[in-house]
């Protein structure tokens, strides 16, 4: 049976972790996902897990061993989050190329100058285009789930790539909430083990693994991982559906809430999610046709979703908590270069929020949607990006 | 040679390695230096002289190639498709019997 317990999702990373039986978990500890290699050491101490915990002296060597460890052919993992990921951020090009499928927990936390340790997406978004794939969760119960989802497509033959699983830091990271613990055999049925079928080490049949690659090969070699990226849509909503099949928990690459006749939707990820549908909940007893939008995965981005959804609505508004600097937030221009062939499409606005750990509050959603109403009403755009919950007095 | 526990077709990797890329850009046919001769790097050949040799076996043993080995008398012979140039033969050579001359192609 099952086990429904309460726990941080920092925990439910590590729970996610000793049920995957990750061979080789290397690890640096940074706020706020340092509970999570606490946990897993307490778990190999312990000897409830079978694993090599290898204690770095930097998240780039925590990466880096992981790197070895998986091209010697074994399950991985670790968890970082904000100047840990940036400083992990070359070797994350070298574990995607590789087509290394390391799993990594990160408590999405905004990145320096100045020094932040609370909640934004920057760290993460940072990192979309080094070839990992990314998951984003809601809640504690998604932080647990993803992971687990994670290894069962980056394993997969078709897709071969590193995973990330995000969840926001303290907001998830340190907040107790009821989580159900999967059966081990569950598990085991879900994932199998690990069987390393291009990237191992084995003296009867020596290879070379990240070996030089000259202009008549190199771009090839990025292809491939494009390739498997774009791959890796299909075995998501395959391992999506295996998933809901075996535990019972349904996921979908873009979750729609209240979306049906809806004229504004708002599209956010992780935490933020659930406090939207609840502010959806509100506004429509107040009469406006909003809905609501989730990514769960950011990367490889769900082009068709979105245009799934912009066909179903006149405003498309993202809310995010990451900003490209000389641009908008980037999930807003992917989403943007993913609607820019159809014909017809929604109003796009961007929205960004909760940097640094600021709390996105019904107010700031209201904000936004008088913009988007605006925007509706008029059938233009004067700024498609707007900051919401600045404190205009202090500038 | 031992039966290996991985699941490899070593015989689809070798094909692929010629024909088209792998993933991760792994190369599955080990040896390539066979194919690759590291002598062409050369600009200084080693010449050897064997009425100086007094077969000490210092070169055999210093050459970083290892491009030097011994013919049955024990006298060096010199492997010029693997051969840099380094010139460490003739550095440690105690009677001077290898000389490094500028190749001429």
């Amino acid at each position: 049976m099952p086990i429904r317990t309460v726990m941080k999702a920092n925990e439910a990373a590590a729970w996610a972790a000793k049920l995957a039986k990750p061979k080789v978990i290397a690890a640096f500890p940074i706020t706020p996902s340092t509970l999570v290699p606490e946990k897993i050491s307490e778990f190999v101490a312990n000897g409830e897990l079978d694993a090599e915990f290898i204690k770095v002296e930097s998240e780039h060597s925590a990466i880096s061993a992981l790197v070895g460890a998986a091209a010697a052919g074994v399950r991985t993992f670790t968890a970082t989050a904000s100047q840990g990921l940036a400083l992990m951020h070359e070797v994350l090009f070298i574990a995607a190329g590789m087509r290394l499928p390391i799993v990594m927990a990160i408590g999405n936390r905004s990145l320096s100058a100045p020094i932040n340790i609370w909640n934004d997406w920057q760290d993460s978004i940072s990192q979309r285009d080094t070839g990992w794939m990314q998951f984003y969760a809601e809640n504690n119960q998604e932080a647990l789930d993803l992971i687990l989802l994670a290894y069962k497509v980056a394993e997969d033959e078709r897709v071969l790539l590193p995973a990330m699983v995000g969840f926001d830091a303290f907001i998830l990271t340190h907040t107790v909430e009821p989580v159900e613990i999967p059966d081990q055999e569950v598990v085991d049925e879900f994932l199998g083990e690990y069987e390393p079928k291009h990237a191992y080490v084995d003296p009867h049949r020596p290879i070379t693994q990240g070996t030089l690659a000259f202009p008549a090969h190199y771009m090839e070699t990025r292809y491939l991982v494009w390739e498997a990226m774009e791959r890796a849509k299909k075995v998501i909503d395959e391992a999506f559906a295996e998933f809901e099949k075996k535990f019972g928990r349904k996921y979908q690459k873009i979750e729609e809430y209240k979306t049906e006749d809806a004229d504004i939707i708002f599209v956010t990820m992780g935490s933020l999610a659930g406090t939207l549908k609840e502010w959806v909940d509100k506004k429509r007893e107040e009469g406006y046709k909003v809905g609501a939008a989730k990514m769960t995965v950011y990367r490889p981005f769900p082009v068709e979703e979105i245009r799934e959804l912009a066909k179903k609505t006149k405003v498309l508004a993202f809310i995010e908590k990451n900003i490209s600097m000389g641009l908008y937030g980037a999930v807003f221009t992917d989403a943007s270069a993913a609607l820019i062939n159809e014909s017809e499409k929604p109003i796009l606005l961007d929205f960004i929020a909760g940097l640094g750990g600021r709390d996105v509050t019904f107010d700031q959603l209201d904000e936004a949607l008088s913009i988007a109403k605006k925007a509706l009403e008029e059938g233009k755009v004067e700024k498609p990006i707007s900051w919401i919950g600045l404190r205009k007095e202090l500038l | 040679m031992a039966e290996s526990p991985f699941k490899v077709d070593i015989e689809r990797a070798q094909k692929e390695l010629t024909e088209k890329m792998t993933p991760g850009a792994i190369v599955y046919l080990p040896g390539s230096s066979v194919i690759n001769k590291t002598g062409s790097w050369r600009v200084f050949r080693p010449e050897f002289n064997k009425d100086k040799c007094v077969r000490c076996f210092l070169c055999y043993i210093y050459c970083p190639e290892p491009a030097i080995y011994l013919d049955e008398e024990g006298y060096p012979v010199f492997d010029y498709d693997y051969c840099k140039g380094c010139g460490i033969c003739a550095n440690e050579c105690p009677t001077n019997a290898i000389e490094m001359v500028r190749e001429v192609k």
